[in-house]
């Protein structure tokens, strides 16, 4: 009988390697209980859940609000566009508002960082961050070493590299936090502009070329250009990043080894990772996004019960 | 803390013995029957049962039910009870269940336990099997179809199976006097 150490998942940063094992465990039986013809437990059948997205989501949002739905929450949704944070409301009373119907937790994503941890400071429901800004996206990262786990039998050891755009990437930020808390060798690899200046304190080596990073790595994670938050040019065009850093099926088949493939999505086809490379049985995608649903639950389930 | 020792290896083994012939009695050739035993204490005391079954020539479908997200007492505990693996690789659809665990106290892990066993189809009929039956100390109205043992307790007292399968020397069934033991 074990319970996590904090009342909300704001970042793996602050929680523990006990913390994210009990998840794991957790998050095997609902995987299993989603695989059920009845794909519904009531556990959560008193507690009312409101999902707030002051950013676009697709993939996050419809897990999340899937595993409460198959845990039996009551849900509510929120997305910024159309509400009255258009009209100058602020954070905190737009949160104090939704709280004030009887709402017991909130799963939140934000543009800026540190959002959910401000939130945490100031009311009393539980709190999911489902993405705060370029910061942390915690439940992404267990989801990612879950699969890890699940493919590899293990996370401890492993070499992990993470390719992309880690500057401006939660994903990242997250996935080193747990794999590193989980015993996991950890590479960041990417134009250097797009790594950031003090990343290797966190203890993760830093590689420029991407096909050192695929020879050295069990499992490549790779991610998003993200244009949407570069204000400045961090490379000459896409086209050139695709030829310098674009992995296809060639380049892992060539490496002759088992390497897995890993991508949060959504997948720019063509830039990070060509058609052929992420639907090869290298790829574990997919299965990332089933065992989103059940993490998640395992998440929502475990903080729940330590109202 | 005082214990009393209700069950020896010796007893344990004639009542295992009479409780499979009853089974026996009433399922014949056991051609529509399975067994379900609840995890995490009750899926000791099934495997035994589906041991001594066969050993009588009986061959019946075995499984594990986990009740822990079923069940009513959820944000009403300290700890989040620990969910354990459910090992249903059979239709229950139309078959006859017996549902086997250690311990009847209060019936509410029986309760769970039903629900649980819904998400897997609907059974013709289910029942339930336990060692040792709690008298009046009920919270819902369920009784056992097939009993081990009856005893009168307190709801202070607890009690206490061992089983080799456990990691027990012996099989042995004790009630225990437990000084301020809440009622779980």
């Amino acid at each position: 009988m074990s319970k996590l150490s904090q009342r909300h998942l704001l970042g793996i940063k602050d929680i523990t390697r006990q913390d994210i094992e009990l998840i794991f465990e957790t998050a095997a039986n609902f995987k299993d209980v989603i695989n059920r013809p009845i794909k519904k437990v009531p556990s959560l059948r008193d507690v009312t859940i409101a999902n707030i997205f002051f950013e676009n989501s697709t993939r996050t949002r419809l897990s999340f609000e899937l595993a409460e739905r198959r845990l039996s929450a009551d849900v509510v949704n929120f997305s910024a566009s159309g509400s009255s944070v258009k009209k100058g409301e602020t954070l905190l009373d737009t949160v104090n508002n939704i709280l004030a119907m009887k709402v017991d937790m909130v799963v939140m994503r934000h543009a800026s960082a540190g959002a959910p941890h401000f939130l945490s400071k100031h009311i009393k429901a539980n709190i999911v961050n489902a993405g705060d800004g370029t910061h942390e996206h915690p439940t992404q990262a267990l989801l990612d070493s879950f699969s890890i786990r699940e493919k590899l039998g293990g996370v401890e050891g492993k070499k992990i590299a993470i390719i992309g755009d880690i500057l401006h990437s939660r994903v990242a930020l997250s996935n080193i936090f747990a794999l590193k808390k989980l015993g996991a060798e950890v590479m960041v690899c990417g134009p250097s502009t797009l790594i950031p200046k003090f990343i290797s304190t966190l203890g993760v080596k830093v590689e420029l070329e991407v096909q050192k990073a695929l020879e050295w790595c069990d499992v490549a994670n790779v991610l998003r250009i993200q244009l949407e938050r570069q204000q400045l040019k961090y490379f000459p065009s896409l086209r050139e990043y695709t030829l310098y850093y674009g992995i296809t099926k060639k380049i892992l088949d060539d490496l002759n080894k088992e390497i897995v493939l890993m991508h949060p999505g959504p997948i720019n086809r063509g830039v990070e990772l060509t058609s052929d490379a992420a639907d090869s049985h290298h790829s574990i995608i997919l299965d990332q996004v089933e065992n989103g649903v059940a993490v998640r639950m395992a998440v929502l389930y475990l903080l729940a019960s330590a109202a | 803390m005082q214990k009393k020792l209700i069950l020896d290896s010796k007893q344990l083994d004639i009542t295992l013995s009479r409780l499979c012939q009853q089974l026996i009695e009433n399922h014949s050739d056991f051609s529509n029957c399975v067994i379900l035993g609840l995890q995490p204490r009750g899926i000791f005391l099934a495997e035994l049962i589906h041991q001594k079954l066969k050993s009588l020539k009986v061959n019946v479908p075995l499984g594990y039910l986990d009740t822990t997200f079923h069940r009513d007492d959820f944000r009403r505990r300290e700890t989040p009870a620990k969910a354990y693996e459910t090992k249903v690789n059979f239709a229950i659809e139309g078959k006859d269940v017996v549902l086997i665990d250690d311990v009847l106290f209060t019936g509410r892990t029986v309760r769970a336990a039903l629900d649980a066993m819904i998400s897997f189809g609907r059974p013709s009929k289910v029942e339930l099997l336990v060692l040792v039956d709690r008298k009046s100390t009920r919270d819902l109205p369920i009784a056992a179809d097939y009993v081990g043992k009856s005893v009168d307790t307190l709801d202070t007292q607890r009690v206490l199976v061992e089983l080799e399968a456990q990691g027990y020397k012996q099989n042995k069934i004790w009630l225990i006097n437990k000084d301020n033991h809440v009622k779980a």
